[in-house]
């Protein structure tokens, strides 16, 4: 009895996940169908009148890739040095204190930390945006964008505000398992006469380099999900095609499903949403699985 | 035989050599940098912390903020409170966590004491590893196309909690696992000796001895959800009244009062969405401690 019962809620969860596909499936299906442009290659979004159904995912897609890699860019060497530092640098007693110190940035929720990029960031990194786009502006990503910089609603503040919200989930991984350097090496490394640094390149990173690049990508799938602080930070709609610049603004997928949730008031409508939801778990599925799959073929042996 | 191998002869100072200037350059420049990832990780905590509480804490002050709601109030008087809000942090919160723990522990319990090595385990622990990954947005919209569009329920903080239930069930199975993995054996054998069935061990034996651990994840678990915002959006209407029904009309939560005032340009608004903030911090941070206090005080004994 109750080992099915245990065995039914392993089912229950498995069940979840492809309940999850194809529900999202089937609700998008019609608006699809009633969709006048291509879903993929169009940047439209029109979806208020069910019988002029026009919506492509295209520049939802490049802001939600291009703020989660910019964070990615930024937050991977540092949660990396972060890492070492407590694994490798902090003196024992203090390093249980100054890992802690890093998971209460994971504490705080992801609306206050939109509410402080939107107040108090952003308008903050407005000189350096600025500085950035005058001075480096023949350089396509500081070039200007579909918004204004002095608003601060750009992929530059969003990316920034989201490094540092990725950077507590890849330093937690990657602290991990850099811990679990064998010893012996370590020692070996010492006493051959390396200096810490190069105990730490010849050892530690080699052992932990798999770990390292699946925290990445678990933090790429989390920022690419992440939906309340942009929705707060991104100003809405432009309607203007994306320059492909950091200085771009909009919305990502999921701040803007949020963004028109008010909207949802008929089947096709909702569907358009849906469709976009559903572009979204496809990548998130995807990153995640992949990180899974680097660890397991790195360090299942 | 007066010539001595050269290995046996003791190292003079030439065979020592100091370490290169390039070499210590390197190695200072590592630490300086790797110091300063830390530092650099650690500004924007105490800075957000900082602007959450200086600025939230006009309205934390004021004992109304804790008694009462927001109804009846206008846009910019410094009135009411957040009691609506705090209440449905907590209720949306307790109501996640009832539904959600007897699920993830029976899944912890299978994937450790059932299905260890079997396929099907292994695919379950695949699946909780993605559903960990879903974006609460997705789990939102999921539970909008099955909950509202297909069943034809209107929206409501269940609803909101059925969205949570999905973010949360992940976190107790890793808890629950995790924690039933540090059960040592013996414990289980001595039982099996005694003739005990596996369920009435797995009831009374493991369990008991991993609780703390489970109950300690399970309150970080609340901690999370509760900051979640993205569902609510979708699925619930703000309600500036206390309603204590959750299958039921109009209901608020803190990120949801946030969402609703940060868009008020009065000064009240300012106050009501830093106090919330300010609140849900506090709020969040207490289950975290408590957390905490749990794992210290009762540690699974593995000896």
């Amino acid at each position: 009895m109750f080992r099915s019962l245990a065995l039914g809620s392993g089912g229950f969860v498995v069940a979840l996940i492809a309940a999850i596909g194809i529900f999202l499936l089937l609700q998008a299906l019609p608006s699809l169908q009633a969709n006048q442009v291509s879903f993929l290659t169009s940047g439209e979004w029109t979806t208020g009148d069910p019988n002029n159904m026009r919506f492509g995912i295209l520049y939802l897609l490049w802001v939600t890739v291009a703020t989660a890699a910019f964070a990615l860019v930024l937050a991977m060497p540092i949660a990396l040095g972060i890492a070492l530092f407590l694994t490798q640098y902090a003196p024992r007693s203090l390093a249980r204190v100054f890992a802690y110190i890093i998971d209460l940035l994971a504490a705080v929720p992801s609306i206050i930390f939109g509410l402080w990029g939107l107040q108090v960031l952003g308008p903050a990194l407005v000189p350096t945006a600025e500085w950035l786009n005058s001075n480096l502006g023949w350089f396509p990503l500081f070039s200007d964008g579909n918004v204004s910089i002095r608003g601060g609603g750009t992929i530059f503040t969003a990316g920034i505000v989201l490094a540092v919200m990725i950077l507590p989930i890849i330093t937690a991984i990657t602290r991990e398992i850099f811990e679990r350097t064998p010893k012996d090496q370590i020692e070996g490394a010492l006493a051959l006469g390396a200096t810490r640094w190069e105990v730490i390149r010849t050892t530690v990173l080699p052992f932990g380099r798999a770990g390292y690049v699946s925290g990445s990508m678990l933090g790429l799938g989390r920022a690419l999900g992440e939906t309340v602080a942009l929705y707060l930070i991104l100003s809405g709609a432009s309607g203007r095609a994306p320059e492909l610049s950091l200085f771009d603004g909009d919305a990502t997928i999921a701040s803007k499903i949020a963004n028109d949730a008010a909207e949802f008031n008929n089947e096709i409508s909702a569907g358009a949403y849906i469709a976009a939801g559903l572009v979204l778990f496809v990548l998130t599925f995807v990153v995640n699985a992949l990180a899974r799959w680097i660890t397991t073929s790195r360090t299942g042996k | 035989m007066s010539t001595e191998l050269e290995l046996e002869r003791p190292a003079q100072p030439p065979s020592f050599q100091g370490i290169s200037s390039g070499r210590k350059a390197k190695n200072l420049t590592a630490t300086v940098l790797v110091t300063l990832c830390f530092t650099v990780a650690v500004i924007p905590l105490i800075w957000v912390l900082w602007t959450v509480a200086s600025r939230g804490m006009e309205s934390l002050l004021r004992a109304e903020w804790w008694s009462h709601s927001l109804s009846g109030v206008r846009a910019n008087e410094d009135l009411g409170g957040a009691y609506h809000a705090i209440y449905g942090t907590i209720a949306q919160g307790l109501v996640t966590a009832v539904i959600a723990v007897p699920i993830g522990i029976l899944v912890g319990i299978y994937l450790v004491e059932y299905g260890a090595g079997t396929r099907f385990a292994r695919v379950t622990t695949f699946t909780v590893d993605i559903l960990t990954g879903v974006p609460s947005i997705v789990a939102a919209l999921f539970v909008y196309s099955v909950w509202i569009s297909i069943f034809g329920f209107s929206r409501s903080a269940f609803a909101n909690c059925l969205a949570l239930l999905l973010l949360m069930i992940p976190m107790v199975v890793r808890s629950t696992e995790e924690m039933l993995r540090v059960v040592p054996n013996e414990l289980r054998e001595a039982s099996y000796a005694l003739g005990i069935p596996k369920w009435k061990t797995i009831v009374k034996v493991v369990i008991p001895t991993a609780l703390s651990g489970i109950v300690t994840g399970v309150m970080l678990g609340v901690a999370r959800i509760m900051g979640e915002t993205a569902p609510a959006l979708i699925l619930m209407a703000y309600s500036a009244r206390i309603n204590t029904d959750i299958f039921d009309g109009s209901m608020a939560n803190l990120p949801l009062l946030m969402v609703k005032e940060f868009t008020n340009p009065e000064a009240a608004g300012f106050n009501r969405t830093w106090g919330a903030a300010l609140t849900l911090i506090l709020i969040i941070m207490l289950f975290n401690l408590a957390a905490t206090l749990v794992s210290r005080l009762s540690a699974v004994k593995t000896k």
